[in-house]
């Protein structure tokens, strides 16, 4: 029934001498919001910087919509509707928070889509709205998610990548990350999600992998996965 | 005593031709800024971008008979003859700028520091020499685009070449701020600057946000070049290498990396050479390196330099 968007099959990826992807094989269907979890230096981050081309895979393929996506420069795959944001959020704290906003739809040509789509992510996020003028620096790490993810939706894109938006959060405000995550979904956005923060993901997902030392070590339903023992004691503090 | 014999009105009126030379070191200043806020990297080749924009307004001027090859008084150029030459000098130096980026700096973006300075240092000799080569080592003398009068202004002498100087270096500096702060490029510009990897992510087309801001750098160099000769219509293949080190130590005492520090220090070192010049032309010169060292010993991030990591 639904398209892949997303294919990664035998991907490697070095950095010098160090082997951080180890043949790294995954899908991602049309409409789904899919998680990769695993503990520090799995890498997740890595995965994640390797389908936009920030990093290149040794071997394997890797299939944006169909497309080989090997060789491309990132701007193009934003331009594509391949948008990450990044760990750490990746805010400018010298640029408004309107000019981050702006920054997000920069591939983007159309001027009325942009004060569109400006004008949408002021309306579901009203916070942003109010402090515009401001500094990126001066929003607090909460709202700075927000505008990560705000911003990111400013290309319109058609599969978000999205690494620990809950990284350094408040249980309380990642709780509204997350329903803001569902809520993008449900707009028809597809999701690939990255998160240390298994129980929470694996809630909001479809389905999940889990990456062990740049392996790929299980895979399955969130659901299933919620149940699984091995996940239970290793990623969510049961045992 | 000495000092004495300088009334403060010559301070003063010193200090007016000190402003119009602080021009020039800020339109110069802003180009190792504006490269070091992307890269990281003092592009030591920006003193012979000024050196070639002297040049390449000399050349049309000359190609449409504006120097005679006989020598004997040159013919005045017109003002229509006079925007020619500047706009080839900038789109050239623009272009040099790039070529730079493109050939020298560019394949060492993931290099070392060290490896990408030394280049830089190369770069500037190849283009030392190769002017040699190109425009020969005896000096060319700039087609006359004003004749020098002296314009009282107020209690002080002025002369028209430094109310030109200071007039269009404060446009170009409003125009750069203004590119910088209010359209699409310069908010790419200060994102890169702040962080290429996330600019990228974003969409932003990184390398050629790098290449925008070495052909602007160059556009300010070129500008800074045709003023200066202007002023001082002697052109040597060498005259970047002390206007390069100078706008450099503009820029460090500004704050590397800061646009609006590259003007204050422009302007700050121009007025303190002009002073000193007062009392002793020869130690003039100096002043600029006592200037780096002060500020290396006292503030290395330099006047409005952020210890952060906003560069732009
Ligand atoms: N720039 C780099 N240079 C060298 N090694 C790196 C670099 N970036 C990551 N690595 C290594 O690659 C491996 C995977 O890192 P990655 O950042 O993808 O992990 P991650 O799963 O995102 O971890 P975290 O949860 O801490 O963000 C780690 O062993 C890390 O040390
Ligand atoms: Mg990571």
């Amino acid at each position: 029934m639904a398209d892949t968007i997303l294919e990664l099959d035998d991907i490697n990826v070095y950095y010098g001498a160090i082997h951080a992807l180890k043949g790294i094989s995954l899908k991602v269907e049309q409409g789904e919001v899919v998680t990769l979890i695993g503990t520090n230096g799995a890498g997740k981050t890595t995965t994640l910087a390797t389908i936009c081309g920030l990093m290149r895979s040794k071997t394997g393929t890797l299939k944006y919509a169909g497309q080989d996506i090997s060789k491309c420069a990132t701007h193009r795959l934003v331009c594509d509707g391949l948008v990450m944001a990044p760990e750490g959020r990746g805010i400018f704290p010298n640029l408004t928070v309107g000019e981050n906003m702006r920054i997000g739809a920069y591939a983007c040509k159309d001027k009325v889509a942009i004060e569109k789509n400006l004008a949408h992510g002021y309306e579901v996020f009203p916070r942003l709205a109010e402090r515009k003028r401001q500094k990126g620096g001066t929003l607090s790490g909460g709202e700075q998610q927000m505008l990560a993810i705000a911003r990111s939706l400013m290309s319109q894109p058609k599969l978000l990548l999205l690494d620990e938006p809950s990284l350094g959060l408040a249980p309380l405000i990642v709780k509204t990350i997350f329903e803001t995550i569902d809520r993008v979904n449900k707009d028809g956005v597809t999701i690939l999600l990255v998160e240390q923060n298994a129980n929470i993901a694996l809630k909001h997902s479809d389905r999940a992998y889990v990456i062990e030392s740049g392996e790929i070590a299980i895979e399955g339903k969130s659901a299933d996965l919620l149940i699984d023992p091995r996940v239970k004691a290793a990623y969510l503090g049961e045992s | 005593m000495f000092l004495l014999e300088v009334t403060s009105e010559q301070i003063f009126q010193q200090a007016l031709n000190g402003v119009s030379k602080g021009a020039v070191y800020a339109l110069i200043a802003v180009g190792y800024t504006m490269v070091y806020g992307v890269l990281q990297l003092i592009n030591f080749a920006h003193g012979e971008v000024y050196m070639l924009g002297a040049y390449f307004a000399y050349y049309p001027a000359k190609w449409a008979g504006y120097i005679p090859d006989e020598g004997g008084e040159k013919p005045k150029v017109p003002l229509y003859f006079i925007g020619v030459c500047i706009l080839f000098s900038m789109a050239a130096c623009a272009a040099i700028g790039m070529l730079i980026e493109r050939l020298a700096y560019r394949p060492l973006r993931n290099a070392s520091r060290l490896a990408a300075l030394i280049t830089a240092i190369g770069v500037s000799l190849l283009l030392q020499n190769g002017s040699q080569i190109m425009f020969g080592s005896d000096p060319k003398y700039f087609p006359r685009f004003m004749d020098r009068e002296s314009v009282q202004l107020g209690m002080f002498d002025v002369s028209n070449t430094q109310v030109t100087i200071m007039v269009v270096a404060a446009v170009a500096m409003i125009g750069l701020h203004l590119f910088v702060q209010k359209t699409k490029p310069g908010m790419a510009m200060r994102a890169v600057s702040f962080d290429m990897r996330t600019a990228r992510l974003m969409g932003v087309n990184v390398d050629g946000t790098i290449a925008l801001t070495f052909a602007i750098g160059s556009i300010m160099a070129s500008i800074g070049g045709v003023l200066i000769a202007m002023d001082q219509p002697r052109l040597t293949p060498l005259m970047g290498l002390l206007m390069g080190l100078k706008a450099f130590v503009a820029a460090v005492l500004g704050g590397i990396g800061s646009i609006p520090g590259a003007a204050l220090g422009g302007l700050i070192l121009g007025i303190a050479e002009s002073v000193v010049g007062t009392w002793s032309t020869t130690y003039a010169d100096a002043v600029a390196f006592v200037i780096l060292i002060l500020v290396l010993l006292v503030k290395p991030s330099g006047l409005l330099g952020k210890t952060g990591r906003e560069k732009v």
